[in-house]
């Protein structure tokens, strides 16, 4: 089969490779119909995550078809369309019946390597480094799904397309776990750092958990605009202020936003001192994430205010303010997403049209487009959002036309 | 019985490391600080700088037995022949019965025990073990010295066994309904020969016991106890055109 393959900073290559196995009585193998490129595969791309291998297949948000079940998988039959949650869990331990499911003690195999990095290890993660288990991911035409039983999400509702629902494996259960982590009482004002794909889940979440007001900070004009009109959030451009800090201060009347929520994580921009003390340290792998947004909100956020995470941390961080947390009583709340919780209610949600999450889309490609795409999505250009690849579409190489009709609103990509 | 000793003492440990190091503990310091400080040597940088000092404490320790700011303390001579038993625990979402009952089938063990090929009963105390070592198979007999219903087990290898290896495990219920802690202590070193702290060594090496394995073996029972499988990636696709082993190689 054909799949996208890391092969160090800046090498995505498409190869050639063998097919997937059932190598586990709970296995699955999928037919990957749709698959995208998550903000978090850039972090891989960028060379920023650690224990990567070369040759390992890439992708975390993938659906298809269910074409093989191992014999410990009763409830999925050949031909089930599933969409499979990013984080692989057993759903028989402690924390998979508490729905942590990313915290699950069962499905990581490089379980020991974690516990050096971490203390304790958390789950598996489909193509995400071998830190979380190494699983080969579904930027491939197939993919091995392991404890199908409990992974697999039924979508049985057949005029739902694909785009909107392929985004419940990661990014909206991300960005609604951001906003359900902020503890949103009515009249809240969320504030959100980055306005890339989870931050736009994290918008439209915070509204329905009944933020007053979202105000939403980035650089790249069509995401601010996607904020705008599609999330409804007030917009600052980073690069248009003297501080983010002071204007949220200003726009707040002197109180600060009740929650901030870090969309940006360990690679982000900025144009502050701080920023390019980050950039110079983890240049020289002094640091290994750049906290610059997670400094911002700290600074931002109210007395008694809560910080919510979704941005992805892998290590050490440099010069954070603890004290301002500390003296202000902020609440943190972070970690991967528990994604099986959340994608029976916000399918539920899908369906009733309160949301289409297909509106983040901008491009559309084949998987032999991979390489290409990642370069686009990393730096921005021909305004980026969000890469969905359709692996069986067309083997000639050529993109096509997406299947929902819709157009998000600030230029369609669909052809290319 | 020295081997009943070590399994009844699970404070062994720190009577055993002491402040004065074994013959190969030191040999490796003074072998690891020579090597960081070559590396030093070549690496004319601030890099270098680190490592130097790094290895100089090693160096040391290697030629003196003890650190550079470490006060002598008395040698508890007669404690440090008690050998060190290696000991891990884990939390298993089951019923403290079940785990027990599974474990004492001991020819479930090699599902876990990746060292072990197999068990086979030979009466109810009694049970034939092959397992696998760096130079190849091992086998020994070995037999239940102790258990109590549902709580404990310990077993050892019966005299004149090429392999020494003795073991205990505990089973008790967490607090809060949170299953069941699995607490193994186990104890490896040849019948006789050698020195004492090198055949030590070279028995857990030969039976395939270390720390590090004993944490595994116990994360694979709960796997499977708990989810029904272990765990793999072993076999699965990537674009690799050689066969890198990428599984846990514990």
């Amino acid at each position: 089969m054909r799949a996208v393959c890391w092969n160090g900073k800046n090498d995505i290559r498409v190869e050639t490779v063998p097919d997937p196995q059932i190598l586990n009585s709970r296995d699955a193998i999928v037919k990957v119909t749709s698959t995208a490129i998550c903000g978090s595969d850039l972090h891989l791309y960028n060379g920023f995550i650690p224990t990567m291998k070369k040759g390992d297949i890439l992708g975390h948000e993938f659906m298809g078809e269910v074409v093989e079940v191992g014999k410990g998988v009763g409830n999925l039959e050949v031909g089930d369309r599933i969409a499979v949650p990013f984080a692989i869990a057993c759903g028989k331990c402690w924390f998979c019946e508490q729905e942590l499911y990313s915290l699950c003690d069962n499905s990581n195999p490089n379980a020991w390597m974690a516990e050096k990095a971490y203390g304790y290890a958390t789950s598996g993660l489909f193509g995400y480094s071998h830190l979380t288990g190494g699983y080969a991911g579904g930027q491939a035409e197939y993919v091995r799904v392991p404890y199908a039983d409990v992974g697999g999400f039924k979508i049985e509702n057949d005029s739902l397309s694909d785009e909107q629902v392929l985004f419940l494996t990661d990014i909206f259960p991300t960005g609604y776990m951001a906003a359900e982590n902020c503890n949103i009482q009515p009249g809240d004002t969320v504030a959100v750092w980055g306005c890339g794909p989870v931050a736009q889940f994290a918008i439209q979440s915070a509204w329905m958990l009944g933020a007053g007001r979202v105000i939403a900070i980035d650089r790249f004009p069509e995401r601010l605009l996607l904020a705008q009109t599609w999330g409804r959030a007030e917009v600052i451009d980073y690069e248009q202020v003297d501080s983010v800090v002071d204007t949220l201060r200003e726009l707040t009347g002197g109180r600060g936003p009740d929650a901030c929520i870090d969309a940006v994580g360990l690679e982000a921009h900025g144009t502050t001192v701080d920023a390019l003390y980050d950039r110079a340290k983890q240049t020289v792998r002094m640091e290994s994430d750049r906290p610059h947004a997670l400094r911002q909100a700290f600074q931002a956020c109210r007395k008694g205010g809560t910080i919510s995470i979704p941005g992805v941390y892998g290590g050490l961080i440099d010069k954070l303010n603890l004290g301002s947390a500390f003296q202000k009583g902020l609440t943190l709340k972070m970690g991967q997403t528990h994604v099986h919780k959340y994608m029976r209610p916000l399918l539920d949600r899908i369906e009733k049209g309160e949301i289409d999450p297909s509106r983040v889309i901008t491009h559309r490609l084949s998987l032999d487009d991979a390489p290409a795409g990642y370069k686009t999505f990393r730096d921005k250009e021909d305004s980026c959002i969000k890469i969905v690849m359709k692996p069986h579409f067309d083997g000639n190489g050529h993109s096509h036309r997406h299947d929902s009709g819709r157009s998000n609103g600030i230029g369609d990509f669909g052809e290319f | 019985m020295r081997e009943a000793t070590a399994l009844q003492s699970p404070h062994s440990t720190e009577l055993s490391e002491g402040p004065h190091p074994s013959t190969e503990a030191r040999l490796a310091a003074l072998v690891g600080g020579a090597a960081l400080i070559t590396i030093a040597a070549r690496d004319r940088s601030w890099r270098g700088v680190g490592l130097a000092l790094a290895g100089a404490p090693l160096v040391w320790r290697g030629a003196t037995g003890s650190w550079p700011v470490q006060r002598s303390a008395p040698e508890h001579a007669a404690e440090a022949a008690v050998p060190a038993p290696i000991t891990a625990s884990v939390t298993i979402g089951r019923p403290r019965q079940e785990l027990y009952d599974f474990w004492r089938q001991l020819e479930n063990l090699p599902q876990f025990m990746r060292h072990l090929v197999s068990v086979a009963k030979l009466d109810d105390r009694r049970s034939h073990w092959i397992g696998k070592s760096p130079v190849g198979r091992v086998e020994w007999d070995a037999e239940i010295v102790s258990e109590r219903e549902g709580y404990s087990i310990a077993w050892s290898s019966l005299p004149g066994s090429r392999v020494h290896n003795a073991g205990s495990v505990s089973f008790e219920d967490a607090t809060g309904g949170r299953g069941t802690v699995v607490r193994v202590e186990m104890e490896a070193s040849p019948g006789n020969g050698l020195g004492r702290n090198l055949g030590r060594s070279l028995g857990r090496v030969l039976s395939g016991v270390t720390e590090r394995q004993v944490h595994e073996d116990l994360r694979r029972f709960k796997n499977l106890m708990e989810a029904g499988e272990i765990p793999t990636t072993d076999g699965q696709s990537a674009g690799r055109r050689s066969a890198i082993n990428l599984h846990n190689p514990f």
